[in-house]
């Protein structure tokens, strides 16, 4: 069809003195301001514009809204936006689309676009700004509450071309997002919109605009006036393009200017039909036929129609060859329950099967529906949450209608909130209008025809996304299903992109007609958010890149940068991982910090240790129930190393706890746990233990701490704190002391990871630099080396010492590492202590943190190797799986100090297993022999911790 | 990759009404209640049997899940029953004559800190010392197998390798329940939809059989297979369940052309997404936290997820979702399953799956068919048993399982 002469010539509210330019499929066409890429291809003739996804069947466009079943496109510049209906699609100049076949296409490079969202709490929202929306938000806004008032349209007025004029509401009293749908109805009246910013723009739009951006609404009160979406009915060929829901054509007419025809057909089982023949007919289009199957054809018709048909349907709608058989030319009409075919050319068809309330979100929101046999659809009927229905929504039908019951709506609502409502009507209903109005069917009643009977129904379309039919859904309930929900999943009705928005009912109705059931007792399918489609893009927002998740550096970060340290991340943080010199790699320059440490002087950065302090009478108490060893009896000024346990007896975290006061304490929490490990003692205080008088905080990021480790730390210290006693005897290991280092007030605790003498040295958080700073000074005579997470790790495991998460999986007990030491025998009750009684717990051969020698001493085990036994071996060769498994290598390094590798490792029985030899196979087929040596490899006596 | 989907069969089973007495009656007729009907009346010849489903068949998890099948699992009791089940999908389109798009197109777990690659590592040992296939693959690799996965080192938490299962796949979660709920159909088995039971008769410690919706039926094996309602239904006889039940949710995109040829699963950026049959990108990720027996979550959930799929995937950012939804999860201490006998005599009880166990299908329907059959767990589900919570046998998959999808 030629675009020439379909669009009206004052019709519409486009700007006709702009051109804007666009190509659809490589071909360049032109629209207006104000159009979508639907009406500005409808005003061009463009009448296919897709391709259906399994029959490959031509598809035009359908409707005018966001309920569009088959115009869907690919948008391709100004970037490549896959499925986008072109009804929802405003124009701009550069738009470049082409037609699908069902399915998009992703662009291959990055979103460049940016993405927000934004918190908002009001009185009450208003979703849907038509007449009955604009009605509710108008008497609210008077009444003096606070307003949201969300529309998918660019502009207010909804989806009724009809302008009544609504000069009365006041824009500026309520917060109005247009181009905003409200996607998800959630728990605690919290709604969830996204507001379409930029894509009308095109080129035009500011680079620093989000693209999209996500509402979080927090609304007092709801009023949903979300309208009605006009049905299809079922016949041969119904999916042909040229075939559209009959309102849809007044709104391509009176917003877009566009005529959808040039003869038409008008399908209807209701009124509604009418008012679309009187419109067409003013505006020029010829009307071929009215075709209603009921005998007296209610309304009068305001214009010239070629033949009316009461009591008639229509059968089939075919292409020609004349015009092809992708869009439609002629209308095959039948009388109700057969006859003579009356066969009409006609360029358009106009099909009403009546009116679906859009209770989408109503239905999220936790309401119930109820099928109306009145109204033929489903209504709102009842809900746990604050929200009120309005207009259409509910069923009504006419303007005036909604507008009294938006008012009433936003009435009620305002009660509820305790806000007194103003007397006040819009000033077409007139004052002292009393609604609301019963919910009634279009004028003239519905007959229930949903689909027209034939002997063959597999082009009787049902969802026309998914290419189903009455003929599947037919085969679907003769393959044995009964409901709704299986019959959706048979056929796949409903699943596209429209979520069944036009398909649903119609769906339900022909399963109703096949198991002589009534759709109110079949009900219907889940409506699940988003209402429309969301971009992911949008729904990540800002979290992305590097605000995924916070990094968190410590005081002394940036010195780390400088000196080229290499990092990794634990939990949010960034660690230095070690400090590499000219040439080195990370074996290299951890044996030198390694060796520093252990004959010289070392520090670290320790700051990220996660750090609570337990303030109140009852603080040592609550550590008893938490610790498995005693804390209650630790003298002020001492420390204790503590292990955590969960219920079931495994080792969760570990760390050391200081007295400071008898009422205060401060533990320390391994880096990565501090949070999970705050949670849990909130959990016990506050689910089970509400009667102690504990308080916890977490204090990670008030104190700095840097680790001055190894034998000549002493002398480190002793020239920063010259008022603090450092010998051995006045400052014990496992004690603290208040002091001032390096002119900063500071607490100092004599701490060893590594076996090592050392202090560990916690400042406040801001003075974390000018103390590492003064430490490296200060330590510069004895060749201070800074170390990073990597020595540590082999520091610790010289000594045996377990990092909990590393060496530890939820499956292991303190005793299973060795420290049964830990686990008091004396306390009445901790968290775990019953677990250590059941039989798997108590087991012997469970298995144990031990050391493992290779025989090869350079040969450096793989973390995450198994070990077996030689007895299961064969021939020196591993059996057929399963192989069984000893237990595996959960650390393993070179060191310096042993000058040789070594690993621990979670062994059977492994305390038993001492100076056996295992077999540890490889990756590459080899299996090593290994020597089972207890966990402590270096100065087992721990000589070496008071220097 | 894109298809249109094979058509179901026209005859998928009967609507009987409910008969007085059943040797066996499976409560719920989700996945695993469909395969241990089907079992039964396979392998053991039991015939006389009924699944009772309160909603409509297979409507609850079955119906929600992102259909994740892998079997590389860290401890040899869990990779013992999951490979098994990883057999049985490799012939159970044959053996049910239904077409259920099992595809082995690969999984990928991926590790993003050291001490995920720790983990990764370990896992891979294990599973090829317990027969299961494993590689470790490292970024390039990773790049490799799935194209689009961003490997740059300038992200928030960059892709530092990835564990590999090269037979681990999708399927289609309701032809695969149509196809056990058919099959059974066809060997006898009577599936009543749309009753619920509201109460278990024990009489001197032996269950005889159930009250429900649609009136008594009597029994002589009451097989639990509830799934979120699992503690709900132990209730019923006094039995606490130490089972949590969660809202786990998932969510569609439109249809794409193919853009991901495998599965992708991240712990740490949380999200695992494959792209099904028809082209539609399927993602979920953790539960949501509080408790609930609502199929729904918080949108929250959501928003986290569509961050981390956009870290991994950055061409993802313009497609859009269509349907979220949720389904309630049975998450145990241990995260591993319950399989075994009760207390009381004939009561049996499957659950515990949480959020992972559509993999387990054929081979929890085995396995179950097994034990109700015997009165006596099947050697793969014995590790699985109730009382492993008071002896402290655990089956621990928490740590170093990945996400356990
Ligand atoms: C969003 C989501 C994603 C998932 N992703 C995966 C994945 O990728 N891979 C994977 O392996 N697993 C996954 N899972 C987990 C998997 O779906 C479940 O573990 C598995 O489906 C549970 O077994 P089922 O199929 O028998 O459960 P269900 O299908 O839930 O069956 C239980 C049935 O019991 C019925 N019932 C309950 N109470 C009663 C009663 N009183 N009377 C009668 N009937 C009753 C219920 O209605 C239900 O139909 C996921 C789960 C969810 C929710």
């Amino acid at each position: 069809m030629s675009g020439d002469g379909l669009r009206h010539a004052t019709e519409g509210r486009i700007d006709r003195g702009t051109v804007l330019r666009f190509r659809f499929d490589g071909t360049a066409y032109s629209g207006h301001p104000g159009d979508t890429l639907a009406s500005a291809l409808l005003a061009n003739g463009v009448r296919r514009i897709g391709t259906s996804v399994r029959l490959g069947r031509p598809r035009g466009v359908m409707s005018a809204g966001s309920e569009e079943p088959t115009g869907v496109v690919q948008l391709e510049a100004p970037f490549p936006d896959p499925m986008r209906p072109a009804t929802m699609v405003e124009l701009h100049d550069g738009l470049v689309a082409s037609s699908l076949s069902g399915r998009g296409r992703l662009a291959d490079r990055p979103d460049p676009a940016r993405y927000d969202a934004v918190h908002a709490h009001c009185d009450m929202l208003v979703v849907g700004a038509g007449p009955a929306g604009l009605a509710a938000a108008s008497l609210a806004v008077r009444s003096g509450a606070r307003v949201i008032l969300a529309d998918e349209r660019p502009e207010v007025g909804g989806a009724s071309p009809d302008t009544e004029g609504d000069d009365w509401f006041d824009r500026a009293g309520a917060r109005v997002l247009t181009r905003t749908t409200v996607f998800g109805y959630y728990d605690d009246n919290y709604l969830v919109a996204v507001e379409r910013r930029t894509d009308h723009l095109g080129a035009a739009a500011p680079g620093n605009l989000a693209r999209e951006r996500i509402w979080r609404i927090r609304a007092g009160q709801v009023v949903l006036a979300t309208g009605a979406h006009e049905r299809p009915i079922a016949f041969a060929g119904n999916d042909l393009p040229g075939v559209m829901l009959a309102d849809s054509a007044r709104t391509y007419l009176h917003r877009y200017g566009v005529l959808v025809g040039r003869r038409a057909v008008v399908f209807t089982i209701n009124d509604s039909g009418y008012r679309v023949v009187a419109d067409l007919a003013a505006a020029g289009v010829e009307i071929a036929a009215l075709v209603d199957p009921r005998e007296a054809t209610g309304g009068t018709v305001g214009g010239q129609v070629g033949g009316r048909y009461g009591g008639h349907v229509v059968v089939a709608a075919h292409g020609d060859d004349a015009h092809g058989h992708d869009v439609l030319s002629t209308v095959d009409i039948e009388p109700v329950g057969g006859g003579p075919t009356v066969r009409v050319d006609a360029d358009a068809l106009l099909v009403s099967g009546g009116w679906s309330p859009v209770l989408h979100l109503y239905s999220q929101s936790g309401g119930r529906l109820r099928y109306d046999e009145v109204v033929g659809a489903f209504l709102p009927d009842g809900c746990r949450q604050a929200v009120t229905v309005a207009g259409a929504a509910r069923g009504l039908t006419s303007t005036t209608a909604c507008l009294v019951d938006g008012v009433d709506a936003a009435r009620q609502a305002l009660t509820a909130l305790g806000i007194t409502p103003v007397d006040w009507s819009p000033p077409s209903v007139g004052a002292g209008a009393e609604g609301p109005p019963p919910a009634t069917a279009a004028p003239g009643g519905v007959p229930d025809l949903r689909f027209v009977p034939a002997e063959d129904y597999s082009t009787h379309f049902v969802d026309f996304q998914r290419d189903v039919t009455v003929a599947d859904v037919l085969r679907a309930t003769g393959a044995g299903l009964r409901s709704v929900e299986h019959v959706k999943r048979y056929t796949t009705a409903g699943t596209a992109h429209d979520q069944g928005k036009t398909s649903g009912l119609l769906t339900s109705a022909v399963v109703g007609q096949a198991l002589d059931a009534g759709i109110a007792e079949l009900g219907h399918t889940t409506f699940r958010p988003p209402y429309t489609p969301v971009s992911f893009a949008a729904l990540a927002g800002r979290d992305r890149g590097q605000l995924y998740d916070p990094v968190r550096v410590t005081a002394i970060h940036d010195w780390h940068v400088r000196h080229g340290a290499r990092f990794e991340d634990v939990g949010q943080w960034r660690r230095s991982w070690y400090y590499p010199a000219e040439g080195e790699g990370l074996a290299e320059a951890v044996r030198r910090e390694c060796v520093a440490a252990r004959t010289g002087v070392a520090f670290m950065d320790a700051s990220t240790l996660g750090k609570i302090e337990v303030q109140g009478p009852d603080a040592g108490r609550f550590l008893d129930r938490l610790y498995t060893n005693v804390m209650s009896t630790l003298a002020v000024g001492a420390i204790r190393y503590g292990v955590m346990c969960g219920l079931d007896g495994m080792v969760f975290d570990d760390g050391t706890v200081a007295r400071l006061a008898p009422d205060r304490f401060l533990l320390t929490t391994t880096t990565g746990n501090a949070g999970p490990v705050l949670d849990w003692m909130e959990e016990w205080l506050q689910t089970e233990w509400p009667d102690l008088a504990a308080w916890c905080t977490s204090v990670t990021d008030q104190w700095a701490t840097v680790a001055v480790v190894g034998p000549r730390s002493r002398d480190v210290l002793a020239r920063l704190a010259p008022g603090l006693a450092v010998d051995a005897a006045t400052f014990p290991f496992m004690t603290w002391r208040d002091t001032v280092v390096a002119g900063l007030p500071a607490r100092v605790c004599r701490i060893s990871f590594s076996g090592e003498l050392a202090y560990e040295v916690n400042v406040a958080w801001w003075h974390g630099l000018a103390l590492w700073e003064a430490v490296y000074e200060a330590g510069a005579p004895y060749g201070i080396t800074p170390y990073g997470t990597e020595t540590m790790h082999v520091l610790r495991a010289e000594k045996g010492y377990p990092i909990v998460g590393q060496d530890t999986d939820g499956t292991v007990t303190p005793q299973d590492l060795g420290m049964a030491w830990v686990v008091s025998k004396k306390k009445a009750d901790f968290i775990g202590k019953r677990s250590f009684a059941r039989s798997d717990t108590a087991r012997p051969d469970r298995k144990h943190l031990v050391g493992l020698l290779p025989e090869d001493p350079t040969l450096l085990l793989p973390e995450g190797v198994h070990v077996v036994d030689p007895a299961c071996l064969a021939g020196g060769r591993l059996p057929e799986p399963p192989v069984p498994m000893l237990g595996h290598v959960t650390s393993s390094y070179r060191s310096a100090a042993l000058d040789r590798t070594f690993a621990l490792a979670l062994v059977a029985g492994g305390r038993d297993r001492i100076g056996d030899r295992l077999y540890a196979p490889l990756d590459d087929g080899r299996l090593v022999p290994v020597t089972v040596a207890g966990p402590v490899l270096y100065d087992p006596e721990g000589a070496r911790r008071d220097g | 990759m894109t298809e249109d989907l094979p058509e179901h069969p026209d005859f998928l089973w009967r609507n009987p009404e409910p008969k007085r007495h059943y040797d066996v009656v499976i409560v719920g007729g989700g996945g695993h209640g469909l395969a241990t009907a089907y079992y039964l009346a396979r392998n053991h010849g039991i015939t006389n049997v009924a699944v009772l489903e309160r909603g409509w068949l297979a409507g609850g998890n079955m119906a929600r899940n992102t259909t994740i099948i892998r079997s590389n699992y860290l401890w040899e009791a869990s990779a013992g029953i999951y490979e098994h089940a990883l057999k049985l999908w490799e012939g159970l389109a044959e053996d049910l004559d239904y077409p259920i798009l099992f595809s082995q197109r690969g999984v990928l777990n991926l590790a993003h800190s050291q001490q995920d690659v720790r983990e990764g590592a370990r896992r891979v040992h294990a599973n090829r010392l317990s027969g299961v296939d494993a590689h470790w693959l490292d970024p390039g690799q990773v790049k490799e197998v799935c194209p689009i996965v961003n490997i740059s080192p300038d992200v928030r938490y960059p892709v530092l390798g990835a564990t590999y299962q090269p037979r681990a796949g999708i399927a289609k979660h309701d032809y695969v329940a149509w196809g056990f709920a058919r099959a059974a159909d066809a060997l006898g088995v009577d599936l009543i939809q749309h009753c619920e039971v509201t109460g278990i008769d024990v009489h001197d410690g032996r269950v005889t059989g159930l009250r429900t919706t649609r009136g008594p039926i009597g029994a002589g094996k009451v097989a639990l297979s509830a799934a979120g309602h699992s503690s709900v239904l132990a209730r019923m006889v006094g039995l606490d369940l130490p089972v949590q039940s969660h809202p786990l949710q998932a969510l569609v995109s439109e249809l794409l052309e193919p853009v991901h040829p495998t599965v992708v699963m991240s712990n740490a950026v949380h999200v695992y997404v494959s792209q099904a049959h028809k082209g539609e990108l399927v993602m979920g990720a953790g539960i949501d936290a509080y408790n609930s027996y609502s199929q729904r979550g918080a949108l929250r959930v959501i928003e986290r997820q569509m961050s981390a799929a956009l870290e991994l995937f950055p061409v993802f950012a313009r497609a859009h979702v269509l349907r979220t939804w949720g389904g309630i999860v049975d998450v145990t201490p241990d995260a591993s399953a319950i399989v075994g006998l009760t207390p009381i005599d004939g009561l049996y009880v499957n659950c515990g799956w949480g959020t992972g166990g559509f993999k387990a299908t054929p081979g929890v329907g085995w396995c179950y068919a097994h034990t109700v059959a015997h009165d006596e767990p099947h050697p793969l589900n014995a590790p699985f048993r109730l009382d492993r919570f008071s002896t402290g046998a655990l089956i621990d998959e928490h740590g170093a399982a990945a996400v356990a999808h």
